[in-house]
């Protein structure tokens, strides 16, 4: 009875905490700030995809803005209030957050939460609403129909077959000089990334008689992959492609490493851009290829580069952080340039485009990033497009690796 | 049993009243609480569902998610060939199909093997969708691009909650319903009672399995992408069995009393305490296991002096105890 009653004691405790924290998050807010809000997976499957590209970028932008005073609109300097929830990595927890956001919280701008799922999830319902979308970490081949089909929506990763087609094109170039055999081992996490880039890295490279002699799918979730990687040794492939998620990536490095796997091209997927991968594998990283890339020598993402680490104690990765860094500097740009709070008047801005950010001249959706990159003396280069401006060149052939450090 | 006396008339003729009340919700409301009424109502469904089969038998299964899950893939790969009414049918039909095989095969199972095989059901089915995907389609991740709006969806759950509740109390009054609870209580005794003690387990499962699935099948157009992650998401098997525990799963209206103040705790947590979610919830999960062994429905009972129940009140203390 005694342990009963203080519980209860303690429930209602709990209970009238809840209750006025909510009072005083549904409570009364004059236009004296701007309000953002966001549901990000703080919690679940999606939740360290999140923690690297999209929660300290938002969180760094806000800051930086904050700090210098606000956004300059009109005449006014409005500081930037946020309101953020936990989707937990889930659609309908997405959904329901931005319907509060919308309704309750009636914030002036949503920022996207992370991941293909929950960004399509939560893009009709800002699309009603009249909210722009900046969908900062989807990857998804219907990009092109999506924008079209909500019209504020920006689909910034864009498609799988962009990268994959990149890839193909780039090593066909190397093929054509001779430096590589027409022997590609490709394998794919069964996941929707793996599967999409997979499936347009297949046409890609069979359009380019590359003899695909290896090409399977690993199960979401695995990490041992030595068969895999013993499989491939034997079949005399100078090229190598993972289209994997962060722990395949590492878990494919490690295990070529061991078994002394090492082929001219060493391309993995997803993770590799990350600042994990360089801190996991130090010189080893040296020479591997992935999706992503960033001018590092160009002073205004050296500057990014060095503001994050600052911020965020760790470096961001080189590729949708940056170009998540990019929106949210024309997303700046878009409600000074409106110089209202209006949010049409913002959103026919953010469609002009023309801001200024550390991709140069930039409007959200713009694939003018790196699509192949490179880990080259601890910076992560971009190599393709290889027309585009600073573009690298390739270190080859891949370095050998090194004892395990 | 006769359609006609009035103890079937009267709650029947009430039910229908409140519910045509609460088909008119999205007219008062904007929506933000449509939202959180959908989540409700799709919860209560659930919930019911689950006692229906689970109530009686004690069977604890973890399998809500896979026809839950069932629906929804339904929708994603018919949903812009068909009708969605059609849809409807064709989901419902594979969900039928599939709680036949499941409960043919498995409910000779008892206790904890039961809820071990229904847990691993959802790994099993999910993985066999995502091979089917990778292997064959050679697509991961399906949309569903359909022009059903929110309040649509609230009144298809409605209409699907009003329906179940109805066979539900259908059920309470027959012959399968008292058969039932007869397995309930030993299932040796209701075997020699002459009982097809499988047959009508079977039967249960796969009509509460039906109402699982067509709630999946309603909500998936909510969320555009579909893929096994999200549709076969094992948490959304156990909020419906703590769901049920709580409001009590042995009376037909037991379930909805364990929805409707979770579904708004879950809520508030969600908004007040964004980054302590989990942990709070574990807490508030420890409190109701204290206070409230018995579920809602037992507390009720307990501050009502019940006169001829009291056998019943305590067999619900008990279930509900020994497995939160």
């Amino acid at each position: 009875m005694h342990i009963s009653a203080k519980l209860r004691l303690a429930t209602i405790a709990a209970a009238t905490t809840a209750v006025m924290s909510t009072a005083t998050l549904f409570g009364a807010n004059a236009q004296e700030t701007y309000r953002i809000g966001y549901a990000i997976s703080k919690t679940g499957p999606a939740a360290p995809g999140a923690a690297t590209s999209t929660i300290p970028n938002y969180e760094m932008w806000v800051k930086e803005i904050n700090d210098a005073g606000g956004l300059q609109v009109g005449d006014k300097k409005l500081p930037i209030e946020v309101v953020e929830y936990d989707d937990r990595s889930s659609s309908e927890e997405a959904v329901r957050a931005i319907e509060r956001l919308i309704n309750q919280d009636k914030v002036d701008f949503i920022l996207s939460p992370w991941g293909t799922g929950l960004n399509l999830a939560v893009a009709p319902i800002l699309d009603r609403a009249g909210y722009a979308h900046l969908a900062g970490t989807a990857v998804t081949d219907k990009a092109p129909q999506l924008a079209k089909r909500w019209t504020n929506s920006y689909w910034l990763l864009g498609t799988g077959e962009q990268y994959a087609v990149e890839l193909a094109k780039f090593l066909e170039g190397l093929k054509a000089e001779g430096k590589i055999n027409d022997k590609v081992a490709m394998i794919a996490v069964a996941d929707g990334f793996g599967i999409e880039l997979s499936k347009a890295g297949r046409e890609a490279l069979e359009d380019r008689d590359f003899d695909l002699v290896y090409d399977k799918t690993y199960p979401l979730g695995s990490q041992d992959l030595a068969t895999i990687v013993n499989d491939i040794k034997a079949l005399g492939a100078d090229t190598f492609v993972a289209f994997s998620y962060p722990p395949g990536t590492l878990g494919l490095t490690e295990q070529s490493r061991v078994l002394g796997f090492n082929p001219k091209v060493f391309y993995a997927g997803v993770g590799t851009a990350f600042p994990l991968y360089k801190n996991r594998f130090g010189d080893n990283a040296e020479g591997v290829v992935s999706l992503g890339g960033a001018s590092e020598d160009a002073p205004k993402i050296a500057d990014y580069i060095k503001r994050h680490v600052e911020f965020a104690e760790r470096e961001p990765d080189r590729w949708a952080s940056i170009v998540n860094w990019a929106t949210l500097q024309s997303l700046q740009q878009a409600i000074e340039r409106a110089g209202t709070t209006d949010r049409e008047a913002i959103n026919a801005e953010l469609a002009k485009g023309g801001f200024d950010t550390i991709l140069g001249t930039y409007k959200p959706g713009d694939q003018t990033f790196w699509q192949v990159g490179q880990w080259q003396d601890g910076k992560f280069v971009g190599l393709a497009p290889t027309d585009m401006e600073g573009a690298a060149e390739l270190v080859f052939p891949k370095p050998e690796w090194k004892a395990a450090q | 049993m006769s359609i006609l006396k009035p103890d079937f008339i009267k709650p029947v003729g009430l039910g229908a009243l409140i519910f045509a009340a609460l088909a008119f919700l999205p007219s008062l409301v904007d929506s933000y609480y449509m939202s959180l009424a959908i989540s409700v109502v799709s919860f209560a469904v659930l919930a019911t569902a689950w006692s229906m089969f689970s109530g009686p038998t004690r069977y604890i299964s973890l399998a809500t998610v896979v026809f839950f899950g069932i629906g929804a893939y339904t929708v994603a790969v018919l949903g812009e060939v068909l009708p969605f009414p059609l849809v409807l049918v064709c989901a419902g039909l594979a969900g039928t199909m599939i709680a036949l095989l499941v409960g043919f095969s498995t409910l000779r199972l008892a206790g904890v093997y039961f809820v071990i095989f229904t847990f691993g059901l959802t790994e099993l089915v999910r993985q066999v969708v995502s091979w089917y995907e990778v292997n064959v389609t050679r697509e991961m991740g399906r949309y569903v691009f359909l022009d059903i709006t929110q309040n649509d969806i609230y009144w298809q759950l409605l209409a699907l909650f009003a329906v179940l509740l109805l066979t539900g109390f259908i059920l309470g009054r027959s012959r399968l319903g008292f058969a039932l609870r007869i397995i309930g209580e030993d299932e040796t005794v209701a075997k020699h009672c002459g009982i097809d003690v499988t047959r009508v387990k079977v039967a249960l499962f796969v009509l509460s399995a039906l109402f699982m699935t067509l709630t999946g099948a309603i909500m998936a157009p909510r969320w555009t992408y579909i893929d096994p992650v999200i549709a076969f998401n094992p948490m959304l098997s156990f909020q419906v069995v703590i769901m049920a525990l709580l409001g009590g799963p042995r009376r037909l209206l037991g379930p909805l009393l364990g929805v409707i103040p979770l579904t708004l705790l879950f809520e508030v947590l969600t908004a007040s305490f964004p980054n302590h979610f989990s942990i709070l919830l574990g807490c508030v999960f420890m409190v109701i296991v204290y206070l409230l062994p018995g579920g809602v429905v037992g507390l009720y009972e307990k501050y009502r002096a019940p006169k001829k129940r009291v056998l019943a009140t305590d067999q619900n203390a008990k279930t509900g105890g020994s497995t939160a």
